[in-house]
């Protein structure tokens, strides 16, 4: 067993995960999609594309690549979450809402795509 | 190449680069669960977008202060710690950046790939040379001279800093590299196509055989000139047709038997092949009778052959126990006065002292020197470092085997029509080349003059082609050497050689017409040569310099000096 390993794998479910529970729920209900649930994707997702950085293989470079598509779309909802003024309740607008949670939902796809990168990956090493 | 090394910095740079993403995460967790109060005294938590802001610039050791409302003192006690772990991780970060821009790796791999980018980059022709020597920076010094490019690749980190602050016009990419790897040689441009000819000059002959091999096979189109002194290493260069296989020792044994058979043809011909700067030679006819040569290695053997071709009376001084038939030979070194009288200097009329030590081959000739004045002296320097000492020593003839390679590789580059040429002076008896030089002289002056050949055909020379086949203008040898800008000057050169259907003519006469397919080989200025530029792809000029009348203007003009003309 690799330490490096776990901690690769680690990241890139946690990373899923996270965004997957930001996403799952009504898309329009602000109630159902927590900001901190936001913040820690978008954390681990950063975390797990500078653990990406440097690897020189085709499938390192796709890993990469998948990575980089989920912290742009997130980073993308950050932004919208920023620029939409909250109402006179602090709650954000459905407009808003729906926006920011399509948005993570793609960088959801980009998630599984890893996670099945890296399942592949594991099951073509046979050691 | 280049995003290479990026992802080899980014993944030396991973920890600190996810060091610094926890902590900005961790603060700005903090910042925005821990409350605070606003202007009014009401509870008051940070937006995500606030505390990125605020940790960015406290992080950065930038400091804009307490944004938006003032802390209270559970944030500042939360900041105060984040403070010391931001700037911690910060400064981990710059450390980590400057310790990857000092590593030898890295830099080795950014240094490659500049080289690579400025190789990509030669949009002109360039020569590839391997092995930055004496020899190379002769070559190097003189080819950007005479305005081609080239690249280097050497063993030795010293040679390639000494070219960086060498002064040359155009800028040549240097790497440290090995010669003998085909990789350093594609690196260095081997199979660009602006790659016109490789120069294996390393000091290891092995090195030069696997590069004239590496390009036989990787670039068989591109030319390669190697330089060997050892028979087998020759002969194996031979083998696979190796351009040209450079070995000083043995052009210097070609060069002295002719100086001693004909050295009006010598004269001619180091004049014309000398480096560009070279003057005219004082007249150095080696005298006829019982040479000494001092040092029996590979040049002192040339020499001797040389001289038995010639003819002479050869004594051979050497430290080892050599046999040479029908030659005596003397044990000793030559920088006493015991062996030079044991092997009769005192009735010789020359010596070469051609050991592999300057100093030796100096004390030799000094000591001949004393013991017979009139002894003509033939002296091998090895290092260009001794120069001062050889200038001061002013041999009849002084031997730099650097030199005499350089020449020749310079020579090949630059015209290779020049060697059937000097093949052609071989031959010839020495009046005739005195001859030649006096009227190469009286054209050119002292100075070696540049050798160029125009070849008569749509490449070579469009607009004279042109007017030749399809115009049927007539013109004469001598219409060439006209001055384009007024066509009754003469333009400072001479036509040595011309060759037509395989012949060739040397020193053509002035009245000859000149056909379609001709090359001529040229000497002159380069200002001369610039000028004759012209000629060669102006149709206009053509006319200009054969009829005298000047058509220059587009169509319209040329149509009202027809009506004018025609009445």
């Amino acid at each position: 067993m690799n330490l490096e390993k776990v901690i690769f794998g680690f990241f890139i479910v946690l990373a899923a995960t996270l965004n997957f529970g930001f996403v799952y729920g009504e898309i329009a209900n602000p109630e159902h999609h927590h900001q901190w649930e936001f913040f820690a994707a978008l954390v681990v997702n950063i975390i797990a594309t500078v653990l990406k950085f440097g690897d020189r293989t085709q499938v390192g470079a796709i890993h990469l690549a998948t990575s980089l598509v989920a912290v742009l779309q997130l980073t993308t909802a950050a932004l919208v979450w920023f620029f939409a003024a909250p109402g006179a309740d602090g709650i954000l607008s459905e407009h808003a809402v729906v926006s920011i949670v399509s948005l993570s939902a793609g960088a959801l796809l980009a998630n599984i795509v890893s996670v099945i990168i890296l399942i592949v990956e594991t099951t073509m090493q046979r050691r | 190449m280049n995003s290479h090394i990026f992802f080899i910095g980014l993944r030396r740079l991973r920890g600190p680069l996810i060091l610094m993403v926890v902590i900005f995460a961790t603060a700005i967790a903090g910042l925005v669960l821990i409350p605070g109060v606003d202007a009014d005294g009401r509870e008051w938590h940070m937006s995500f977008s606030q505390a990125l802001y605020f940790m960015s610039y406290t992080a950065t050791t930038i400091g804009f202060g307490e944004i938006p409302y003032e802390f209270t003192d559970p944030q500042r006690l939360w900041v105060t710690g984040m403070i010391f772990g931001s700037v911690i991780g910060w400064a981990y970060l710059v450390a980590s950046l400057l310790a990857l821009a000092r590593d030898q790796g890295f830099r080795g791999a950014v240094t490659a790939a500049r080289f690579a980018r400025a190789v990509r980059g030669m949009r002109e022709p360039f020569y590839l040379i391997c092995g930055f020597g004496e020899t190379g920076r002769l070559v190097g010094r003189a080819l950007d001279r005479l305005g081609y490019r080239f690249t280097v690749i050497d063993i030795d980190r010293a040679r390639i800093q000494e070219l960086s602050i060498m002064n040359l016009a155009q800028d040549a990419p240097a790497m440290v590299a090995d010669a003998r790897f085909p990789d350093n040689l594609v690196a260095a441009g081997l199979q660009a196509s602006e790659c016109a000819g490789v120069l294996a000059l390393t000091n290891n002959e092995q090195a030069n055989l696997a590069v004239a091999m590496s390009v036989r096979l990787l670039n068989p189109h591109t030319p390669v000139l190697a330089r060997a002194m050892s028979d087998d290493i020759i002969a194996n260069m031979d083998s696979f047709d190796t351009d040209h296989v450079i070995n000083p020792f043995a052009r210097f044994g070609q060069y002295f038997a002719l100086a001693l058979h004909s050295p009006g043809s010598y004269r001619l011909i180091s004049w014309l092949t000398g480096l560009p700067g070279t003057t005219l030679e004082q007249e150095t006819a080696p005298p006829h009778g019982h040479w000494l040569v001092c040092g029996y290695g590979r040049f002192g053997c040339e020499v001797v052959d040389a001289l038995r071709e010639e003819s002479m009376q050869v004594c051979v001084i050497d430290p080892e126990d050599v046999r040479i038939s029908g030659a005596k030979t003397v044990k000793g070194i030559g920088t006493e006065a015991e062996p030079l009288i044991e092997a009769g200097v005192r009735d010789a009329v020359g010596i070469v002292a051609g050991t592999d030590d300057d100093i030796t081959n100096l004390s030799i000739a000094v000591t001949a020197r004393e013991l017979n004045e009139n002894l003509f002296t033939v002296v091998r320097q090895n290092l260009q470092a001794n120069r001062a000492l050889f200038e001061a020593f002013d041999a009849d003839i002084t031997v730099v085997s650097t030199e005499i390679a350089a020449n020749e590789c310079l020579t090949l580059i630059r015209t290779p029509r020049l060697t059937n040429f000097l093949a052609v002076v071989r031959e010839k008896e020495s009046a005739w080349a005195e001859q030649a030089i006096v009227r190469l002289q009286a054209a050119l002056g002292q100075p070696s003059p540049e050798i160029w050949s125009v070849s008569i055909s749509p490449a070579g020379a469009p607009a004279l082609h042109r007017s030749i086949k399809y115009e049927g203008c007539k013109f004469s040898l001598g219409d060439l050497s006209r001055n384009p800008a007024s066509r009754d000057d003469r333009l400072d050169m001479v036509a040595l050689n011309l060759t037509r259907d395989g012949k060739s003519d040397a020193f053509p006469d002035d009245d000859s017409t000149l056909e379609s397919g001709d090359q001529i080989l040229y000497a002159g200025t380069s200002r001369a040569r610039r000028a004759q530029w012209p000629l060669l792809r102006n149709l206009n000029v053509c006319y200009y310099v054969v009829s005298g009348v000047d058509p220059s203007g587009g169509w319209i003009w040329q149509q009202f000096r027809r009506k004018a003309s025609g009445g």
